[in-house]
Formats: C-alpha cells, sequence, structure tokens
C-alpha cells in the first residue's frame, strides 16, 4: 500500500498536499483499490464552498456508489477535469493524475485533526 | 446475522479474490478486476464459482406433474438432456424464482435455484406436492463452476472424454469424465456468451478449479467473480432475482414471457399471466440510456414530465460499450424506444433515453 510521508490522511480515505493555503485533494491508493475500476467521478464546480467532513462529490466503480468527504473546509479553486474522460487515472495514478479538487483552505488549523501516513495505516489495517 | 456460509472453493480463492456477502454467502466480487474479468469472458475465457446456487432433484411417477404444476414453461417437452429456463411464480403472478428445469431421468428432473431462495423454494415445492414424489435438496454436496467465453469449449474440451461440440445450446449430458471428476455438462450460462455449466461433487471443487485454469492457460484463462457476472449477465439482459424479477415483478413483466406457456395447462400463476399476455402488463422491462453525465442505480427513480413512471433495476456503466446504461422497470404507457426519462440521481433529476435491449448480443461485435 503506497502511502506518501508527506500528505495528510481522513478517515474517509482521502488525502491532502497542502501548498501555501492550498489543499489539494484525492482519495487515498486503499481507497482507490477497495472501489475497484473507477468509471465515474462527480466533482464540484470551481467557487463551490466545502465544509470538512461534508460530502463534496461522489465516485462510482463498476459496482459501487461512494460518496466523496471533504477533509478541510474552504472553497475549491480547481477541478481535475480530466478525470471526466479517463476516471481511471485515479485507480492508476491516485497521488498525482488521480487528484480531485483544490480548496483555497477557510482554517489551516482544520489540518492538525487529519491523520499521518503512520495514523492512517493504522485504521485501514483495522477495517 | 447468521454466519456466512462458503462453498468448496473457498480455500482456494480465500486470499486472492476481494470477498464479499451475497445472498448469506461469502463470495468473490472480483479476482483481478470486473472490468478485465468482464473483457475475459466477452473475448476469451473466464471461469466462476456459482456452488452457492441451489439443487433440488425431483423424481417419481408424478414428478413432471409437480414441475408442470410449479413452473411456467412445458416441463413435458423435455427429452433426457434437454434443459429449460422456467419460471416458479405465485397464484398473483409475482415471481417465487427463475430457474434451470433439467430431465435428467425417466421420472428425475434437476431444478437449479437461486442462492438467495434456496429455503423458501423448497418449502414452496415441498407444499405442492402430491402423489407419488421425491423433493431432495442437494445444494450442499454439489458444486458448480461455470466456464464461459468464447474458448470456452476449447478449454473444456481438453478435460473432457466426450466432443463436447456435440452438447448443444440448452443441452447437457451426465457422467461427462473431466480428468477423472464426474460431471453433468450443461451447455448454458449467464454471460451472453457461450460457455457450460458443470455440476459435481463438491468434494471434487478445488481439484476441478485448479485443473481448469491450468488448462485455459494458453487461451488466458481468468477466475472470475460475481461483480463481473453481474455486469456480463445485466448486458446480455439476463434477468437477476432481487432486482428484475421479484415477488412483486412478473416474468411477463420482466420480459421473460417465453419462458410462460400458456397452452401447457394449468399452472400457478396461470390466469394472471394469461391476462398480461393478453392484455398487457401494467409495467415492462425497459433499456435506458443516460444523456446527461451520470450512472443509473438499483432503485434510483425513473421520471416523464415529472410524473414518477418507475425505477432503475440495474444499472452501471456497461464495460462492453463503455456507457452508462440500466434496465428500468417503468409504466408500459411509456416503454417506448426513444421515450426520453428522467433518472433521479442524487436528488439531480438527469436525461436518459429508452434504448433497445439487450445491450449486448453474441457475435455484435
Amino acid at each position: 500500500m503506497n502511502l506518501p510521508k508527506e500528505l495528510r490522511y481522513s478517515v474517509e480515505h482521502e488525502w491532502v498536499r497542502t501548498e501555501g493555503n492550498k489543499a489539494i485533494i484525492g482519495i487515498t491508493d486503499f481507497a482507490q483499490s477497495e472501489l475497484g475500476d473507477i468509471v465515474f467521478v462527480e466533482l464540484p464546480e470551481v467557487g463551490t464552498e466545502v465544509s470538512a467532513g461534508e460530502p463534496f462529490g461522489s465516485v462510482e466503480s463498476v459496482k459501487t456508489v461512494s460518496e466523496l468527504y471533504a477533509p478541510v473546509s474552504g472553497k475549491v479553486v480547481e477541478v481535475n477535469s480530466a478525470l471526466e474522460e479517463s476516471p481511471e487515472n485515479v485507480n492508476e495514478s491516485p497521488y498525482e493524475d488521480g487528484w480531485m479538487i483544490v480548496v483555497e483552505m477557510s482554517d489551516e488549523s482544520e489540518l492538525d485533526k487529519l491523520l499521518t501516513a503512520e495514523g492512517y495505516a493504522k485504521t485501514i489495517e483495522q477495517e | 446475522m447468521a454466519e456466512l456460509k462458503r462453498t468448496p472453493l473457498y480455500p482456494v480463492y480465500k486470499d486472492i479474490a476481494k470477498l464479499v456477502p451475497f445472498a448469506g454467502w461469502e463470495m468473490p466480487v472480483q479476482f483481478s478486476g470486473i472490468k478485465a474479468e468482464h473483457e475475459a469472458v466477452r473475448t476469451r475465457v473466464g471461469i466462476f464459482d456459482v456452488s452457492h446456487m441451489g439443487e433440488v432433484e425431483v423424481s417419481g411417477p408424478d414428478a413432471l406433474a409437480l414441475v408442470q404444476k410449479l413452473t411456467t414453461n412445458d416441463a413435458s417437452k423435455l427429452n433426457i438432456g434437454d434443459a429449460q429456463y422456467s419460471i416458479m411464480c405465485y397464484p398473483d403472478g409475482g415471481t417465487v424464482d427463475d430457474l434451470l428445469v433439467y430431465r435428467t431421468g425417466e421420472q428425475t428432473y434437476l431444478l437449479v435455484i437461486n442462492a438467495s431462495n434456496i429455503d423458501k423454494d423448497v418449502e414452496w415445492i415441498e407444499k405442492h406436492k402430491t402423489g407419488d414424489v421425491t423433493v431432495r435438496n442437494i445444494s450442499d454436496e454439489t458444486a458448480q463452476i461455470a466456464i464461459q467465453g468464447p474458448l470456452a469449449e476449447q478449454v473444456l474440451q481438453k478435460l473432457a472424454d466426450v466432443d463436447l461440440s456435440q452438447i448443444k445450446f440448452f443441452k447437457f449430458q451426465q457422467n461427462v469424465n473431466l480428468d477423472g471428476i464426474k460431471a453433468l455438462v450443461s451447455r448454458t450460462g449467464y454471460t451472453g456468451e457461450d460457455g457450460f455449466e458443470i455440476y459435481f461433487s463438491a468434494s471434487d471443487a478445488p481439484q476441478l478449479w485448479n485443473k481448469l485454469l491450468e488448462a485455459g492457460k494458453e487461451e488466458g484463462i481468468l477466475p472470475c467473480g460475481l461483480g463481473a457476472r453481474d455486469t456480463l449477465r445485466f448486458e446480455a439482459r439476463l434477468p437477476l432475482y432481487g432486482q428484475e424479477l421479484s415477488e412483486h415483478i412478473s416474468p411477463i413483466e420482466a420480459g421473460v414471457g417465453f419462458a410462460v406457456k400458456l397452452d401447457k395447462g394449468d399452472f400457478i400463476g396461470r390466469e394472471v399471466l394469461a391476462k398480461q399476455k393478453t392484455e398487457g402488463a401494467p409495467r415492462k422491462l425497459v433499456g435506458i440510456e443516460m444523456i446527461d453525465r451520470g450512472i443509473p442505480r438499483t432503485h434510483y427513480p425513473v421520471f416523464v414530465g415529472g410524473e414518477q413512471v418507475g425505477e432503475v433495476t440495474t444499472g452501471t456503466q456497461s464495460p462492453t460499450l463503455k456507457k452508462n446504461v440500466g434496465l428500468a422497470l417503468v409504466k408500459s404507457e411509456v416503454a417506448q424506444i426513444g421515450q426520453e426519462v428522467e433518472v433521479e440521481i442524487r436528488s439531480k433529476r438527469l436525461r436518459a433515453v429508452i434504448v433497445k435491449v439487450p445491450f449486448y448480443k453474441r457475435g455484435s461485435k
């Protein structure tokens, strides 16, 4: 299981990479592998406000639909529109090409509530 | 919740497949991935553990009479070695189960039923038993492996002591020797492809599974899970009990009226089904294709002009067509090809259109 050390993780299986006050968000390698072949990703429009712990979109595999939960609050400033045509990027490259949205954080202290790679590894062991 | 049952093949795949609970069983949903497995069956060959399915043997001088009373198709047409798709209905036309009926002897029939319905079906069969007939539930001692795909015959032939090309569609042969394992081999399936369903002793299951994988190596055989089985049967518009068929859905509504033979004499549900066949059923199963971006899923409501006209029974992105499609049970008034409908997906009404089904037919590529 690939869990980059520099990222932060949520118990709902999203990852966050920070660049200044911006948070790049996607789903983890574990999540994509559990979902199987991803065929559809529904993301919010740029400008949408998202709240930590609330759904911001959904991801569908051949068999299931799962909601995506925002790990931090803020305004969506960028959306990975390539996933519309190539949702399989989430399977093939969950931390790079499979990124989903960029959020301008309204409360950077929310990052402290997220898990480290180590902490997240422990939670998925229990699943 | 009762403990999940496991098939005799569980030890073979427990560490290599993704397992899920299905109808009270712990079953493999996928091995290498649903899309890859789906494609293997459409273009090459795949094998499925379907040992969770139920098998009931009905035998005795009154066996045919019982099968005729319980099922909608005409079992009197079956010779030994013939298989038939059939339905068991309630008096109101709702569906108890859909099944395969095999005539295995002069007075013996094998009924193959859905795993989720075994207890209910056996009870239903016992309840209607009259005269000299014996009903035996042999589900636990019977394993079933399906080998499906255009190269299924080529692979299975390597193990079989009979010429499989002589077993035609919906025919079967008993006591076939598969490299030392005795089996009933039937040219049937649930994928829309050519292939066989193999019934044999549960104790031989791991051995036959491994022999098939070995025999099919050159052909690129893949072990497949219930996920691919579902997308394959869906594209071929084969109904799944609990979705396209249920106690509230008749076989006429589900589009399997070909298995309802009104001229065979009386059977349970005949009156209602006869009326639906001649006057039309209130609802009809149709195919839908999304116009807007979204994937229809089971139970999503379907609307026409703001009024709910039915719901989706199964939907996914078709791995063969790469389109977001579904099957929906809708009021017959709107069930025309080309009719635009709306599917409610996460509180949004998205446009779709009624299209011809099946989505996939063998040789149509």
